[in-house]
């Protein structure tokens, strides 16, 4: 469990810090729209971890790039919600004033690390290029600052001036990290910073990640599929399907009393390591057609407890125990038999 | 290059060689004499056997010599040299004119992808790419000269009489150019990059040019090289509609009269203008990829390496 949960703070004692309320994501594909996220309601705590867990093409990355208000654009829109941030709704602000919170305040990790440099600029400069970006300092002592967050992040500061080419996949995810943290952002959207990487590097650069969002006691929105990650580094997770949240809590609300169908079929399809063998129970049925706006809950057609009511309508997001949000009519409560 | 040299000219030389009619009856006119002709055959060693003409030829291109002209009894060396300013003057101006045009509308149409702009510039290029340039040219005079009256025909007197010229011959570069340049922005526009640079708060402009451009400008400095390694071959039509005295001109004089040393040595500079010109690019890839710059440096240090591998033994 991670270093922040020993304060014996609960998650939802924090200061909310970002804020998203009921957003809508829409993507047009050949006149048909594809609806990424639909009506999702998130809250960021003040150096608090979040998880954002799903499977892929559940609106994670898509949620993360409409708080940057980077949404791939024609394509791509915002249909509908709001974004906090101290008050000011970041969907509502300039073209300038977003510039200005991006890379500084609100800033990101990016998936794969082969791609997200650009292949033709030193690693130096597009390190640089953040800090000259927000902060009043001439391009040599950005460049040599480049070279001292370099180090933090654990590569030689003297190889500033090499391409990326010339480094690792996992030594490239450490520059992308610089980039992000580079201006001490208060906010690190992680977008499955580990997906790309060597398993043996996988946990050195999310060591690098908390130690660093610890040493400037940042928020992160952690995106993942991976439910070791969150286990080892969230305070409180959400989980994504087919662009809703269908169950978010803190840590042990997930891992101990998880109540959502979806949620539960997610832990059942993972192997334990206690030594029992048995079979693994994926969850049957595929992933909603995001083309398709379900009238019903959106995970009925795999559910094996879902009646006529939830094909229907829409469940309601209940609160079964203070900060514990599940949407289903039917969720599994404590006492219920979870683990067969 | 050498072996690119000495089948340019193995090419030429057996063209010129085996094309029908008789050097001498162009120069000398109908009225020459017999004995005049097979005096002048001999005196340019065209009674000799096809080969030993050429290594002739060859071996004296290599000392510097390439023969003189028929027509003016000048070295063709300096004939080249004479003509050549001119060429490289409306070269450059065309080839200006074309970068600034090509590549404003390319990355124009590359941002604004599928907008009016993208689609009047797709439209025009295809059209400019597909006209033949003389005509155009003509049609310029037609315009500028003959209805209007605003700038002269031919000639390169006055710098309004190179206006025409530089518009006619930088049409198709630059419209190559821009259909060159919109797509490998598209394509640099669409990397993950772009994404990490806009996330640091990067104006979208600057994104643009200083992440986008450098990536995607290969491709558009090759094609630039090309078409004005083309043009300094002489533009042979565009020189001749406009009369200008170019390298082009003096090649298509020379062919008139089966000038075969004033050809010989036309082509074959041109032909080395292009492989200087396509040197200059691939040292140019260096600078702006530094992925080929690290695969270069990295087989030189192989040879490095190799030989002192091979001194220490």
């Amino acid at each position: 469990m991670s270093n922040n949960t020993q304060t014996n703070k609960s998650w939802a004692e924090h200061e909310t810090i970002l804020e998203i309320k009921n957003l809508h994501v829409e993507y047009s594909s050949d006149d048909k729209p594809v609806y990424a996220v639909n009506g999702i309601d998130l809250e960021i705590k003040e150096g608090q971890t979040l998880a954002l867990v799903g499977e892929t093409g559940a609106g994670k990355t898509s949620t993360a790039l409409a708080i940057l208000g980077l949404i791939q654009q024609p394509q791509g829109k915002i249909t509908q919600g709001e974004i906090f941030y101290e008050g000011d709704d970041l969907l509502k602000l300039k073209d300038s004033e977003m510039e200005s919170i991006r890379g500084s305040v609100i800033s990101m990790i990016f998936q794969d690390p082969m791609t997200a440099l650009n292949p033709v600029l030193s690693v130096g400069d597009q390190i640089a290029e953040v800090i000259t970006l927000h902060e009043d300092i001439d391009k040599e002592s950005a460049f040599k600052k480049a070279g001292q967050i370099m180090e933090q992040v654990g590569v030689p500061g003297e190889r500033a001036a090499e391409y990326p080419h010339q480094f690792s996949g996992g030594m490239r995810q450490r520059i992308v990290i610089a980039i992000a943290i580079a201006c001490e952002p208060r906010i690190l959207l992680a977008d499955e910073p580990t997906t790309a990487l060597d398993v043996t590097i996988q946990a050195q650069v999310l060591d690098l990640i908390r130690d660093q969002i610890a040493r400037l006691n940042s928020s992160m929105l952690l995106i993942t599929h991976d439910l070791g990650v969150v286990a080892e580094n969230a305070n409180e997770v959400a989980i994504m399907y087919g662009g809703e949240i269908l169950e978010k809590g803190s840590l042990a609300d997930i891992f101990h009393d998880r109540a959502h169908p979806y949620t539960i079929g997610l832990f059942n399809s993972l192997p334990s390591f206690t030594g029992e063998k048995e079979r693994l129970s994926p969850i049957p049925g595929h992933v909603p057609d995001p083309t398709q706006l379900a009238s019903g809950c959106i995970f009925a057609d795999r559910c094996a407890r879902a009646t006529e009511q939830c094909h229907r309508s829409k469940p309601e997001v209940k609160e079964i125990s203070p900060g514990h949000l599940v949407k289903c009519f039917f969720p599994e409560l404590k006492g219920d038999a979870k683990h067969e | 290059m050498i072996p690119v040299m000495l089948g340019v000219v193995l090419l030429v030389f057996s063209m010129l060689y085996f094309s029908p009619g008789d050097p001498a009856v162009y120069i000398l006119g109908d009225m020459a004499t017999e004995e005049d002709k097979a005096l002048f055959r001999e005196e340019n060693g065209l009674n000799e056997p096809f080969f030993v003409q050429y290594m002739l030829y060859v071996k004296n291109a290599v000392s510097g010599d390439f023969g003189t002209s028929y027509s003016t009894k000048q070295p063709v060396f300096s004939e080249i040299m004479s003509r050549f300013p001119t060429t490289l003057k409306l070269a450059s101006l065309s080839t200006l004119l074309a970068v600034i045009f090509g590549v404003g509308l390319g990355v124009l149409s590359a941002v604004k992808q599928y907008s009016w702009l993208d689609n009047v510039t797709r439209i025009l290029s295809m059209l400019a790419v597909s006209m033949p340039n003389f005509w155009l040219g003509l049609l310029l005079i037609l315009l500028f000269s003959v209805q209007l009256g605003w700038l002269p025909s031919s000639g390169i007197n006055s710098w309004q009489h190179w206006i025409l010229p530089a518009i006619t011959l930088s049409t198709g570069p630059a419209a190559a150019i821009s259909r060159m340049t919109r797509s490998s922005m598209l394509e640099a526009i669409r990397q993950d990059y772009v994404r990490t640079a806009r996330a640091k708060g990067q104006k979208k402009r600057k994104v643009i040019w200083k992440h986008c451009f450098r990536n995607a400008a290969i491709p558009i400095v090759t094609t630039v090289g090309v078409n004005f390694g083309k043009m300094l071959g002489g533009s042979a039509l565009t020189e001749t509609v406009f009369a200008i005295p170019g390298l082009g001109n003096l090649i298509i004089d020379g062919i008139k009269v089966k000038n075969a040393p004033l050809v010989q040595g036309g082509i074959l500079f041109t032909a080395l203008a292009m492989a200087i010109i396509n040197l200059i690019v691939d040292v140019l890839y260096t600078y702006i990829d530094p992925r080929i710059r690290t695969q270069f440096s990295a087989q030189s240090a192989k040879k490095q390496s190799l030989k002192k591998v091979s001194s220490n033994a």
